[in-house]
């Protein structure tokens, strides 16, 4: 039990949980806008990984880390046109077109991967983002150690903080909610509610791939097939777990790393010695099921999620 | 933009609009082929011809049909009810471990074999049991848990071929130890490389067919996916039938897994299938989760996957070529098909 | 005043306005004025195109062919943003509000600019709105939680907060009890006063006569009357609507039979803002059709719940023939010979992509057509022609896909599929709404043939007319409470009226 709590109360494990909770966090932020707007995004998987891959592409060909950022968001957004252009006007089914762009994303990466790196075994390495050290909070003690993290990680916090600002204290976020609630409501009130739902598809989607970006751009140093593993599913967990409210879901995703984390570290303990390490690699998404069994039926889902809005309908 | 019904839409439309979205895949070959440095038409001819162009191709073709049916038969028969079961993979390895744990010798007599998969399919259905129930008593989502499931059970996988169920032989390979001959799955023909797994997924589709059109569970698994509101106000127990779908799907995705053990590989090993359980829902959604269909569409989706390893090792367009041309396959089809119900209008 | 509305300027004009759908034609050359200070009723049955010609208007549909005028100005087709620019303010039938944002939200959304920052100022105006025209609304409140009276008044400050200067009202009594009506009519009184001017769909003559200065009739899409409604009657208005005389049924007082189903102080728990049943007790006799009067929203689908066997009490007790069943579900129901009639045909009563067969036989398919557990498709197609025959199901086939029937033929199946086992007790929950009068008449008529056979029906509607034609006993819902019964011929509407608003309940639920 001590070796737990030597855990829980060192500055390294807090850092940890604030460097696995980033990508989380922006991938999370991303499906929840989607959502909000009344889409299911199911390609976020795979939309983290054309992320992963595209940013790190960009910055191993020479571009600035932001670069490779806003490469991989651009990809991210461009994979969101596709998924929103047939779920929302065409109203497909947003399992199946989801599903579909997942596979097709995932596909997409491998394939580009095997065309550009033809030859090679292991992937090169880039030099990723670096910790910032930032005036008097980098010298404090604890503090210090836990808050030297990347500027993207400290930009995925910002990111988090202006969706939710933008979610309850803007006109635009105003009508994102209601299109996700009814989007007979926005069209009534001379908006598009098309427009509205497309839009929010596109950016959620960017922000999903800039969230696989920060695996390969800050967690790690290159691009694996398998990198993004199950992230995803586990930011669609994370959005019902959060209630559909940016803070709760940033807590969720805290609590969620911070539980990451901990496997990592028990498995070097006693308890690692008893237990089989893929119990502890499949915490994550028990932990996830869980979660939803927690949430169900408590939280206010938007009323059209998955509902296809077609307009002048008989 | 705005759809309107088309109240009767004519055959061309019915069946022309899905040949135009399988035309527009190969464009999306050609062009993939153009990007890659290849001649596009010899990438195509180089598919076709590694996936049919020889009694070997052909073979190796339908062999990787197998599993493909019987996931994509799992996946048709759960959409069918809108059970979106997306862990057929995680079912499918739930029928290997099975084949491997009754195979191995704990068995040994001619049971062996219609025991295990009986015994398969029973583990696979239990798997989904959990996700579909959490779906109907709680009104858990079922894609993400049976998502979640799969990652889960390949850790599974993968500690029992560490611990329990490695091979003492297997050199230090993450493999289980080998089936006793009496578990495995004859071939159809002697001398010929395929086994029985196939003539099994091809049963499996009648059966399914058969349960759909003309029973009374087919009835009520369609109403329940059209309009489980109405289905339930006509008296049908609609969470009785979601359950039942799920025993279905799980059990046929179980078979899969089972069959490639039994009657391919002979022993379980992690890398047992690439992603079947996740290209079985392709399969489904190309064949319009016809039970027939399914058939033809894991042979042409299998055909793929077989060509473009053969293609890929003569052209050099890497392989990954046929996993984007399935999902795009998969994209257009669904626009293909809502398309054929469906015009768009102005305003 | 000083000038009456019929020298007014023209604030709307549409001019030949034609839609069609397909091989329908929603609107067939339909040309309307509309003056300064004015109220218009547009009149006509369900289906006649009053609904479509006002989303052409509000820039929901594109017309084919016509033009719509503004203030003299031409107004863009297809944008609802051009009309509400334009100061036309639409409350539709079904209120497009979303429940998860508050009043003020449901209000401000889309008036400000979506890149800039939320300003404040819009309480203040939607404060004095409402103490302006009388439309009590807390501005904070969540629109989910309002009562429906509540919701339409939201509608209408919608509309008022952004200048509207014309204001379009779809059915909007639908929805009311009489004396909510009435507020509302004052409403749009003190709103024409102002030199608003207002349309008002609706298909109930008397409203029309009571608040329109003027009528436009439709009918089949066309105009074929418009009368002054001071120079008018409602019986000439009825004969132009219909296009001739057809006379719905009345049924006759007869001797009621013994009581075939009992709610004895059956509660249920709310829902929302939908009311659960609080101790109802209802008796339906063998003979005797029971209306079931109420706005809705009020427990009525809660009650039909429980009847149908989709629900099981809470508290309290439900017997069938004196006897209480012990498991209580739409199979058992059906079982017990409890026929339905589900309010919402569309997606309660068919299968829009299942055939007629399939839709006739989706509630005795495992009774009547399987053996163990195979269809007999043979049979199940012989009782989908038989129906089709004895209904009068218009239709090309048992083959036919039924989002293909009109709302009529739709519900003529679904009444043969009820009737067909015999059914002692019938549900019918809004039995005829959408459908046109021929429609109407048909499945009113057998109703009364099947309470004259010796059936227990229970007839819930929204609307009074219906019910009071029909009843031979009427009770009124009110926030989940149930009304003690009224014999045939003993009360008005006024005095249903009054029940419906809750008012006469006294305070014996207090408690």
């Amino acid at each position: 039990m001590s070796e737990i709590v030597d855990i829980l109360i060192s500055a390294s494990f807090w850092a940890a949980v604030i460097r696995i909770a980033s990508p989380l966090i922006l991938a999370t932020m991303g499906e929840l806008i989607c959502e909000r707007a009344g889409v299911l995004n199911l390609g976020i998987e795979g939309i983290m990984v054309i992320g992963a891959f595209t940013g790190w592409m960009a910055v191993y060909q020479g571009m600035p880390l932001w670069g490779g950022v806003a490469v991989a968001m651009a990809a991210g957004m461009l994979f969101g046109l596709l998924h929103s252009t047939l779920t929302v006007p065409f109203g497909l089914s947003q399992h199946v077109v989801g599903l579909g762009v997942t596979l097709l994303a995932t596909a997409s990466a491998s394939f580009a991967y095997r065309l550009m790196l033809p030859e090679v075994t292991s992937p090169p390495k880039i030099q990723p983002f670096q910790p910032l050290s930032i005036p008097g909070l980098s010298d404090l003690p604890w503090i210090g150690t836990a808050l030297s993290q990347t500027a993207l990680t400290w930009a995925a916090f910002a990111v988090a903080g202006l969706v939710a600002f933008t979610l309850y204290r803007t006109p635009l976020g105003l009508a994102v909610r209601a299109v996700g609630e009814n989007p007979a409501a926005v069209e009534a009130q001379g908006l598009s509610a098309t427009g509205l739902r497309m839009g929010a598809v596109i950016v959620g989607s960017g922000l999903m791939a800039v969230g696989g970006a920060f695996l390969t751009l800050s967690a790690f140093s290159s691009f694996f097939f398998e990198m993004v593993n199950g992230r995803g599913w586990i930011c669609i967990a994370l959005v019902v777990f959060g209630a559909w409210k940016p803070g709760k879901a940033v807590l969720g995703a805290i609590l969620f790393a911070a539980f990451d984390a901990l496997q990592i570290r028990l498995q070097q303990t006693s308890l690692g010695a008893v237990l089989p390490y893929q119990l502890f690699l499949a915490l994550p998404f028990i932990l996830s099921i869980l979660a939803l069994i927690l949430m169900s039926r408590r939280a206010e889902v938007p009323a059209a999620l998955m509902v296809p809005y077609n307009k002048g309908e008989r | 933009m705005r759809l309107e019904p088309i109240p009767n839409p004519s055959a061309a439309r019915r069946l022309g609009l899905p040949a135009l979205a399988l035309v527009a895949t190969l464009g999306v070959a050609m062009a993939l082929a153009l990007i890659a440095g290849a001649n596009p038409l010899a990438v195509l001819g180089q598919i076709a011809k590694g996936a049919l162009g020889s009694k070997l191709a052909i073979l190796e073709t339908l062999n990787r049909a197998t599993p493909l049916i019987f996931t994509g038969l799992a996946v048709a028969v759960a959409f069918r009810a809108k059970l979106w079961n997306i862990g057929a993979e995680a079912q499918l390895y739930a029928g290997a471990i099975v084949a491997v744990l009754l195979g191995t010798g704990a068995l040994g007599s001619p049971l062996v074999l219609p025991v295990s998969a009986l015994a398969a399919m029973l583990a696979g259905a239990a798997l989904l049991l959990g996700p579909v129930l959490l779906k109907t008593r709680l009104g858990v989502d079922e894609v993400v848990t049976t998502l979640l499931l799969n990652f889960i059970m390949l850790l599974f996988v993968s500690y029992l071929l560490e611990g329990p169920l490695k091979d003492p032989m297997g050199m230090g390979w993450p493999k289980s130890p080998a089936l006793i001959p009496e578990a495995r799955l004859p071939r159809i023909v002697d001398g010929l490389r395929l086994h029985w797994g196939f003539a099994l997924a091809i049963i499996a589709a009648v059966v399914v067919w058969v349960i759909q059109t003309r029973t009374t569970l087919g009835f009520e698994i369609r109403a329940v996916g059209q309009n489980p509101e109405a289905a339930r106000f006509a008296g049908m127990p609609v969470n009785t039938v979601l359950v039942k779908t799920a025993l279905l799907s799980g059990g046929l995705a179980a078979l899969a897994g089972w069959s490639e053990v039994a009657g391919l590989k002979g022993h379980l090993s992690s890398d047992l299938s690439p992603g079947f359980g996740y290209t079985g829902i392709i399969v489904a959604m190309l064949a319009l989760l016809h039970p027939l269909g399914v058939i033809l569409t894991a042979i042409f989706v299998a055909g793929i996957f077989v060509g473009s390893d053969a293609m890929s090792r003569a052209a050099g367009v890497p392989t990954y070529i046929a996993d984007m041309l399935l999902a795009t396959a998969l994209l257009f089809m669904v626009l293909a098909i809502l398309l054929t119900r469906v015009r768009v209008v102005r305003g | 005043m000083t000038t009456g509305p019929a020298e007014a300027e023209v604030v709307l004009r549409l001019d030949r306005i034609t839609k069609r759908f397909g091989a329908l034609t929603a609107n067939d050359a339909v040309s309307l004025t509309l003056r300064r200070g004015e109220v218009v009723a547009l009149l006509g049955e369900n289906g006649a195109g009053k609904t479509t010609l006002m989303n052409i208007l509000f820039g929901h549909y594109v017309a084919d062919e016509g033009t719509v005028e503004v203030f003299g100005q031409p107004l863009p087709p297809g944008t609802p943003r051009a009309a509400l620019a334009a100061g036309v303010g639409m409350v539709h039938q079904h209120f497009t509000l979303a429940g998860n944002l508050t009043v003020l939200e449901n209000i401000t959304l889309g008036t400000e600019s979506l890149w800039s920052r939320s300003h404040g100022g819009a309480r203040a105006k939607v404060e004095r709105l409402s103490r302006d025209f009388g439309l009590a609304v807390h501005p904070d409140a969540k629109v989910g939680r309002l009562s429906v009276g509540e919701r339409q008044r939201v509608e209408i400050l919608k509309a008022l907060y952004r200048d509207a200067r014309i204001l379009i009202l779809d059915e909007p009594t639908a929805v009311l009890t009489p004396q909510e009506s009435d507020a509302l009519f004052a409403t749009l009184r003190k709103a024409t006063a102002l030199g608003l001017s207002v349309i008002f769909i609706s298909h109930k003559l008397h409203e029309v006569m009571a608040i329109a200065d003027r009528c436009v009739v439709l009918r089949h899409g066309r105009v074929v009357g418009e009368v002054d409604t001071h120079a008018t009657d409602k019986a000439a208005l009825a004969a132009l609507m219909v296009g001739g005389e057809l006379s719905l049924p009345r049924a006759e007082a007869r001797a009621p039979g013994p009581v075939l189903m009992r709610l004895e102080g059956v509660s249920t728990p709310d829902r929302g803002a939908a009311p659960g049943l609080k101790a109802v007790t209802l008796e339906l006799r063998a003979g005797q059709i029971t209306g079931l009067a109420g706005v809705s929203g009020n427990g009525q689908a809660a009650l039909a719940e429980i009847v149908g066997g989709l629900a099981v009490p809470a508290a309290g007790q439900l017997s069938l023939h004196g006897q209480e069943p012990k498991v209580w579900s739409p199979g058992e129901a059906l079982a017990r010979g409890v026929a339905r009639i589900p309010e919402d045909r569309h997606h309660q009563g068919s299968i829009a992509d299942f055939d007629l067969t399939e839709n006739a036989v989706l509630e005795a398919y495992r009774s009547r057509f399987s053996r163990r557990a195979w269809m007999d498709w043979r049979a199940a197609r012989a009782f989908a022609e038989g129906i089709i025959k004895d209904y009068d199901v218009r239709c090309p086939g048992p083959s036919t896909r039924i989002r293909l029937l009109s709302g009529g033929n739709m519900q003529k199946l679904i009444l043969g599929r009820a009737m067909a086992p015999g059914p002692d007790i019938i549900l019918a929950n809004q039995p005829v709404r959408g459908l046109d009068v021929g429609a109407i008449a048909y499945v009113q008529g057998q109703l009364i043939a099947a309470r004259d056979r010796g059936a227990a029906v229970l007839l819930i509607s929204e609307d009074l007319d219906e019910i009071m034609a029909l009843s031979d006993v009427i009770h009124v819902m009110s926030q989940g409470r149930l009304s003690p019964g009224f014999a045939r011929g003993t009360m008005t509407a006024a005095d249903l009226g009054l029940w419906m608003a809750g008012q006469k309940f006294g305070d014996t639920d207090a408690a």
